[in-house]
């Protein structure tokens, strides 16, 4: 079957890192105590804050390479031979949201920076919602079964 | 503790403020007033402002105490009873201060500042210190930072603060804060109005600097109130230095220039803070309920009373990987460019080169 005409690593390597992002992004929020997950055996992890936090920045750092990577080979040689689908084109865009968004909370963690608190709350909930979308556009895209990005021209 | 014999003092400083012409930001040094002659008014892009504590001048008189109390009451949480049923009922437990009002011996909803004591010999000399606490308000604060709601903040003139109409109590706030300081009340707050069962339980309420009173050029009321003008506020940069003068003169020393990579709050102290922190009732921080007290059970509430203890700066290591953040967009168009991907990238899935 042809649903890819770009290589599967890709599409292998970016699944994985969207998924442990989406994860280790809602463990965010304080769900991995109140809800036991810290007591299932290999879990515990997900209880400690800090370590959650800084393994969603390294997978964040993992994407923004693959992402960039990508980004520039589209331009350089694929957008002759590829075209984004309509849902392609969707979650390119809200997956740039959510980049652009991380990179935000990035900054504003940095010591030295303040941002005006609604610019924060913007941030947060941009960054929050997108991920959200995109939970929601990968399900309509696999129920079509037209999850690929693009196809050939 | 006859607070309103203070009243008259605090309100005459803060005419003498006004009379000053400081605005919002202006070096309200009542301890230091050759720095509040500097012509600082409504310049609050001059920074972050900073607390020094002189704990050689506290008296433990606890009128800061009452001040902070009288001067926040409005903002004090005013819970919907009952509280709703939380699940996991056996994980996700109601914090209830709102019949506890009057504790002041911890940081609670409804206090955000009490006086610790600390009892040490150093030096073959007796000391007896009153330690007025309350959030330290951290340069990098982990509590704002980390917040997934963008509920707690800080603002550019050095304050953190904590949205009671954002925060969805879920208290991760306090459970990274080295010193544990926001305090949560059940009942109250956006969560009850969204999925009160499942998620969240409260609002965090700590130190806020009486912003209300800053933002109006006044002194935070625990300041303004002090009989011994035991606390100064100004520009960092200059209540670094002060304290620093008053480390020297006092041959002290001085806490919260590196815990948690800096704070706005400035303890400077004739004794070593190693030996308030072992003398002082805490149940936060390393070898909490272990030295001093004694053994002590842990309050099904949340602990209250903050450590002394050395504290590294936490987000140090996200500092680190943020470099990572910004280079890696740019590493990866580089390797692109460089041609790296487009070798590996020719090959589609289950494709054929043409
Ligand atoms: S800081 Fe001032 S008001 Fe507070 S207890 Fe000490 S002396 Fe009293
Ligand atoms: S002391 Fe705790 S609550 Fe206060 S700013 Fe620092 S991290 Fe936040
Ligand atoms: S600055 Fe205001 S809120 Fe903070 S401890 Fe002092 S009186 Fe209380």
């Amino acid at each position: 079957m042809r649903t890819r005409p770009y290589p599967a690593w890709i599409s292998r390597l970016f699944i994985l890192l969207v998924a442990a992002l989406t994860f280790t992004g809602f463990m965010q929020m304080p769900l991995a105590k109140r809800y036991a997950l810290t007591t299932v055996p290999g879990m515990a992890w997900t209880g400690d804050f800090f370590l959650v936090h800084k393994i969603h920045y390294v997978l964040g750092v993992a994407l923004l390479f693959l992402v960039a990577l990508v980004a520039v080979n589209w331009i350089k040689s694929w957008k002759n031979t590829l075209a984004l689908t309509g849902l392609g084109l969707a979650r390119a865009g809200v997956v740039f949201g959510l980049v652009v968004s991380g990179l935000l909370r990035v900054y504003r963690n940095l010591p030295g920076v303040t941002l005006d608190p609604a610019a924060i709350l913007a941030i947060e909930w941009v960054h929050l919602t997108l991920v959200m979308v995109l939970g929601v556009l990968a399900l309509v895209a696999i129920i079509r079964k037209s999850s690929a990005y693009a196809v050939r021209r | 503790m006859s607070e309103k014999k203070y009243r008259a003092k605090a309100v005459s400083r803060r005419g003498f403020l006004k009379a000053l012409g400081v605005g919002s930001a202006g070096a309200l040094i009542p301890a230091a007033p050759t720095l509040a002659a500097q012509e600082r008014a409504g310049a609050p892009s001059d920074g972050e402002l900073a607390t020094l504590l002189d704990l050689s001048k506290c008296i433990g008189c606890g009128a800061c105490v009452e001040a902070c109390r009288e001067s926040n009451s409005a903002k004090f949480p005013e819970p919907v009873k009952p509280f709703p049923d939380m699940l996991p009922s056996r994980r996700a437990k109601p914090e209830d201060w709102s019949d506890m009002r009057d504790v002041d011996d911890r940081l609670t909803p409804y206090n955000w500042l009490f006086l610790q004591n600390a009892v040490v010999e150093y030096e073959g000399k007796p000391y007896a210190i009153n330690i007025p606490r309350r959030c330290m308000h951290c340069q990098n604060p982990p509590c704002a930072n980390m917040c997934p709601f963008g509920a707690a903040n800080k603002q550019v003139n050095g304050l953190t603060r904590i949205s009671p109409g954002l925060c969805m109590g879920g208290a991760k706030c306090r459970a990274v804060c080295p010193w544990h300081i926001p305090q949560r009340q059940s009942g109250v707050g956006l969560y009850r109005h969204l999925m009160p069962r499942l998620a969240g339980n409260g609002v965090m309420y700590k130190c806020d600097r009486c912003h209300q009173l800053l933002d109006q050029g006044e002194l935070p009321a625990c300041i303004a109130v002090c009989p011994e003008d035991v606390q100064t506020i100004g520009p960092r940069h200059e209540i670094v230095a002060r304290a620093k003068e008053l480390a020297r003169e006092m041959n002290g020393f001085i806490y919260g220039l590196e815990e948690n990579g800096g704070t706005n709050t400035l303890y400077v102290s004739p004794v070593p803070f190693e030996l308030i922190d072992r003398a002082i009732d805490k149940d936060s921080g390393p070898g909490a309920n272990k030295a001093g007290k004694g053994k002590r059970k842990r309050t099904p509430l949340g602990p209250g009373k903050p450590h002394m203890g050395p504290v590294k700066d936490v987000m140090a290591d996200e500092t680190n990987l943020a470099a990572a953040a910004f280079i890696a967009p740019v590493a990866g168009i580089a390797a692109g460019v460089l041609g790296l991907g487009s070798k590996l990238l020719s090959k589609g899935e289950g494709d054929h080169e043409d």
